[in-house]
């Protein structure tokens, strides 16, 4: 093993949003990520999945610099991000690309297919003479699928459909050979028989260039794909932190905390059969807690079913419960 | 075996593009039985919504109805009638639940006063009456009517709002529910709580559903049947056990290996190649043929028939049908 320090590392961040209480109160915080750790090296798949509100968003928007953190580090190869110099920080800016959920409104509509996935070469000097330009965006484009790349060079957006943009929006990410992708519900607003084929093409890129992925997603079963397929990890978040991560297909089939098991029983499968037979595992209470106030203990015991009265007190650690599948949840520590 | 409740018939329904007609329903044959949940479920350009505008007569202003009846109850036909006879129809026998109506409360208007102005629409003046049935409707869907018909559309969650929406649709005591995309916008806890509840409503009150949807596990979760569609046709119908253990349309088979389920080998999932055709110049023959692994020169050519394989199982395929 290498003492190559890690592409990304997270430990124990905090993302706190403040809000204001009334005309008078003071300021509340909004604790959209309250400790998160994490570790990525190169070409590993790291899913987040999550629902809405619980953090997955703002997570992924902090590690890639976007979003300024309360409290706990990001080290980019060792290197505190808020700490780069101004050469180091251009070099993460350049390694770390964003893929967002809305190709509709993540392109220019002013300009072509061509201006766009130009503008990144030339800004960082990988192709500089109109040929090069149009030789270098010709590549991106069949590499992403859009082929022959004649017929989309000089397209405007509004020319291309939604999942034409978004291989255009996967495009302009690796034009610059990052090492890592975010990737925040990439196909969501994609039409459901193309969403497999962006997840393909992503992990394709994972393959040729070893790239790295930190992928968002509300949807259990994208995140299932994504991971299994790239040979990553699925991690569960809840109120901000995370509260299961594992190899996919362990995290699916056999979820350990309760809040995942609650998710796998309730989300219906394409059988009939299945689908009607699934038990739902109950919650005490359908009410998330509000983010500005967290249940002490475990945040999950409001609603937990298994909830014990040290899950009310204490906090239950991450612990890896079997191999390489971790949990926070006091059923599995004492 | 119960009676169609609704029967669409030879639909075409066209809007007007600067470059010609979008050919978004097209030929469509489609019937609802007396009690049933139907489940519509296809991509977005499939024409499902599209559908369920025109038999309410709700389609934008570009739209047309090219062609085709809606019959209902065998005797009405919707297509072709007037306004205040559909006047009667809407809410009072068929109540839809448009996409995305969450934000369609009105937020300065309290609950209880949408029930109101909804009652007052159609000509329901009776006051007690409209409250009482809220309150009825609202704990059928485990709501706290006192509470809810209080409040500001603000001041509900995103699974209270659609309850809402679905207690506002039953009001008039409709025979016939549509219902598009009604779970797309929730998470997955609240979305298995509506569907839940949306089972309850109908083993207690038998009402008839149309339930729209791009989510094939979510018709196969809940619908006695289901149509599925693809640029404005009608591929296959069927009894949701059957189509979804024997699916026979290529467009259906590919559809169900192209979604990232919790169940299945992910080594069997892939995407369909190609994209949705250009609605307003549709390619001749079979609308899928360009996408299509089976695709034989008959299909390029010609429209394939429907045919009925079993009861009830119907495929609009060249590769089913005697030639």
């Amino acid at each position: 093993m290498s003492s190559e320090p890690p592409l990304m590392e997270v430990r124990n961040l905090r993302v706190y949003y403040p809000v204001r209480k009334g005309i008078f109160g003071g300021v509340a915080y909004v604790k959209a990520v309250d400790g998160v750790d994490l570790v990525l090296n190169k070409g590993d798949i790291f899913t987040l999945v999550g629902e809405s509100g619980c953090g997955k968003t703002t997570l992924g928007k902090t590690i890639v610099g976007l979003v300024r953190p309360t409290g706990g580090e990001i080290l980019y190869k060792g290197k505190n991000i808020l700490k780069l110099s101004k050469r180091e920080y251009l070099e993460y800016r350049r390694n770390v690309q964003i893929i967002h959920q809305d190709p509709f409104s993540s392109l220019n509509p002013t300009k072509t297919v061509f201006q766009t996935l130009s503008f990144p070469l030339k800004r960082w000097g990988i192709a500089r003479s109109r040929r090069d330009l149009i030789e270098k965006v010709s590549e991106l484009l069949s590499l992403v699928g859009l082929e022959p790349p004649e017929d989309f060079l000089f397209k405007y957006p509004h020319q291309l459909s939604g999942g034409q943009r978004q291989r255009v929006v996967v495009a302009r990410a690796i034009s610059v050979n990052p090492e890592l992708i975010m990737a925040d519900e990439p196909i969501t607003m994609i039409d459901v028989s193309l969403r497999i084929g962006i997840l393909d093409l992503l992990l394709d890129l994972q393959k040729r260039f070893n790239t790295a992925y930190l992928f968002i997603t509300h949807d259990f079963g994208a995140a299932r794909y994504f991971a299994a397929k790239g040979g990553g990890l699925i991690a569960v978040m809840y109120l901000g932190k995370i509260v299961e991560v594992g190899p996919a297909e362990d995290v699916i089939h056999d979820p350990l905390h309760p809040y995942t098991k609650v998710l796998m029983s309730a989300v219906p499968v394409p059988d009939p059969e299945l689908s009607r037979k699934k038990k739902l595992l109950k919650l005490k209470s359908l009410d998330i807690p509000s983010p500005m106030n967290p249940p002490p203990g475990c945040r999950f015991n409001t609603r937990c079913p298994f909830s014990k009265p040290k899950c009310e007190k204490e906090e239950p650690p991450l612990v890896e419960v079997r191999k390489k599948h971790w949990a926070a949840c006091w059923l599995y520590t004492s | 075996m119960p009676r169609n409740l609704l029967e669409v018939r030879s639909l075409r329904v066209l809007y007007k593009v600067h470059r010609g007609d979008v050919k978004a329903v097209d030929n469509v044959d489609l019937s609802v039985r007396e009690g049933e949940i139907l489940g519509v479920v296809g991509e977005s350009g499939s024409g499902k919504s599209t559908l369920a505008l025109a038999i309410l007569r709700l389609l934008p202003k570009t739209a047309r109805i090219a062609n085709g009846h809606i019959y209902y109850k065998g005797e009405v036909d919707l297509a072709h009638s007037p306004e205040n006879k559909l006047k009667e129809v809407r809410w009072k026998e068929i109540s839809l639940i448009p996409q995305a109506a969450l934000n369609a409360l009105n937020p300065t208007l309290k609950i209880v006063d949408h029930f109101l102005e909804t009652a007052r629409a159609h000509g329901v003046h009776d006051r007690k009456w409209v409250i009482e049935r809220a309150s009825k409707l609202l704990s059928l869907l485990r709501l706290e009517p006192d509470r809810v018909l209080k409040s500001y559309p603000h001041e509900l969650s995103g699974g209270m709002k659609q309850r809402v929406l679905i207690a506002l649709a039953m009001l008039l005591e409709p025979t016939m529910l549509i219902l598009d995309e009604p779970t797309t916008a929730l998470d997955v806890l609240t979305q298995r709580f509506i569907l839940d509840l949306l089972k309850d409503l109908h083993a207690k009150t038998n009402i008839t559903m149309m339930f729209i949807t791009h989510d094939i596990a979510v018709i196969a979760d809940i619908a006695d049947r289901m149509a599925v569609m693809y640029a404005g046709k009608v591929m296959e119908v069927g009894d949701v056990y059957t189509v979804f253990k024997e699916p026979k349309h290529p467009y259906s088979i590919a559809l169900m290996k192209s979604i990232p389920s919790l169940t299945g080998s992910v080594e069997e999932m892939r995407s369909i190649p190609g994209t949705l055709p250009d609605l307003v110049n549709p390619p001749p023959g079979c609308r899928f043929w360009p996408r299509c692994p089976h695709a034989m020169d008959i299909c390029k050519k010609e429209e394939p028939p429907t045919v009925e394989l079993k009861p009830g199982h119907l495929v609009s395929c060249w590769l089913h049908a005697r030639r």
